[in-house]
């Protein structure tokens, strides 16, 4: 918590780092200044892109003292405002699934390899980041934390597959190796309530350490502050127990 | 990317972008999240050509109700200019 009378201070830059297949991309690195040691968090951005509320976003979580690097899923469909790529990649139907994952890990082993983390490193995210985040969890060794925030599509109808997602993210559930946050609006259409029931309830069948939380009068995004679906209390508590679930497994 | 619901064509016409004019190769049509337009979800067209890069882009935001509307709209301007003979 920043008190008053302590000096505080961040770097925010863009800088490259090794994503899937080992292709250089772009990506969005907010740290503490200091020594450390940080726990580090990577943050996924949603489908509209890798924007202006993500870089927020990545400095929030510095200012709250993690080192956070927001890789860009859209890096290799070109360069513009990120809502002309974010339009683009959608026209493609998404990112694929594996280059995805492959993008987190990368983020993951780039912080994993700077000499002022802990040796803790989370995973966040939002709308169809929250669904890469839990993806990534599941597929990748080293994350010790993950929080899904309203992320459509993690339980997929089998008509609902493509060769870019071939397989509903649910099916990885026992792979999940780290305690996962989920925090979802009630009035969400994607995911629904009933598809967050799915997913509680195959976290739970697993044996795995989850908390959910589900916030009436809130749909998809209700975090977005620019957008009419901004639910202020909720946002506030969500946020609120986001801190507190990370602060409980990665300081 | 939500919904996956998308579906891209091929046309032919011209659009204006912030840069200008430009000529269009492809629309993609979509029923995603919006950038802009108050809603969860739109149905959203962007008139593009991809050989200029993400940029070249005219984009719309409409609701659900507002697109079939304008599908109608259309549909009856072509009718009224084929049976005007403009349309050849």
């Amino acid at each position: 918590m920043v008190q008053t009378d302590m000096y505080e201070g961040m770097l925010a830059e863009t800088v490259t780092m090794q994503g899937a297949n080992n292709e250089t991309i772009n990506a969005y690195f907010a740290r503490p200044l200091g020594p450390g040691p940080f726990p580090a968090m990577v943050i996924i951005h949603h489908m509209p892109g890798w924007d202006e509320w993500y870089r927020e976003a990545t400095r929030r979580f510095a200012h709250h003292g993690y080192a956070a690097l927001s890789p860009d899923l859209y890096f290799r469909a070109g360069h513009g405002t990120p809502e002309d790529v974010a339009a683009k990649v959608r026209a493609d139907g998404g990112v694929a699934d594996d280059q995805a994952v492959g993008d987190i890990a990368g983020a993951m082993h780039t912080l994993r390899s700077l000499p002022y983390i802990n040796g803790k490193v989370g995973v966040f995210g939002t709308c169809s980041g929250g669904r890469h985040a839990f993806l990534a969890a599941c597929r990748v060794q080293g994350f010790d934390a993950v929080v899904d925030c309203w992320g459509g599509g993690v339980v997929m109808a089998p008509e609902d597959l493509t060769p870019q997602r071939p397989v509903s993210p649910i099916e990885y559930t026992a792979d999940l190796t780290c305690p996962i946050l989920g925090i979802f609006g009630d009035d969400d259409h994607s995911p629904t309530p009933e598809q967050v029931n799915q997913h509680e309830a195959e976290l739970l069948k697993h044996g795995k350490t989850y908390e959910f939380h589900r916030y009436p009068d809130a749909g998809h995004g209700f975090f977005y502050y620019h957008r009419p679906s901004y639910r202020q209390a909720q946002a506030v508590d969500g946020w609120q127990k986001i801190f507190a679930f990370l602060e409980k497994y990665l300081q | 990317m939500c919904t996956m619901i998308v579906e891209k064509i091929k046309i032919d016409g011209s659009g204006k972008s912030r840069e200008g004019w430009f000529s269009l190769e492809q629309a993609n049509v979509s029923y995603d999240h919006p950038f802009n337009a108050p809603l969860e979800h739109a149905l959203n067209i962007d008139f593009v050509n991809e050989t200029q890069g993400p940029g070249a882009r005219v984009a719309v935001e409409l609701s659900a109700e507002a697109a079939r509307a304008l599908v109608e709209t259309i549909q009856a301007v072509l009718d009224r200019a084929e049976k005007g003979g403009h349309i050849v």
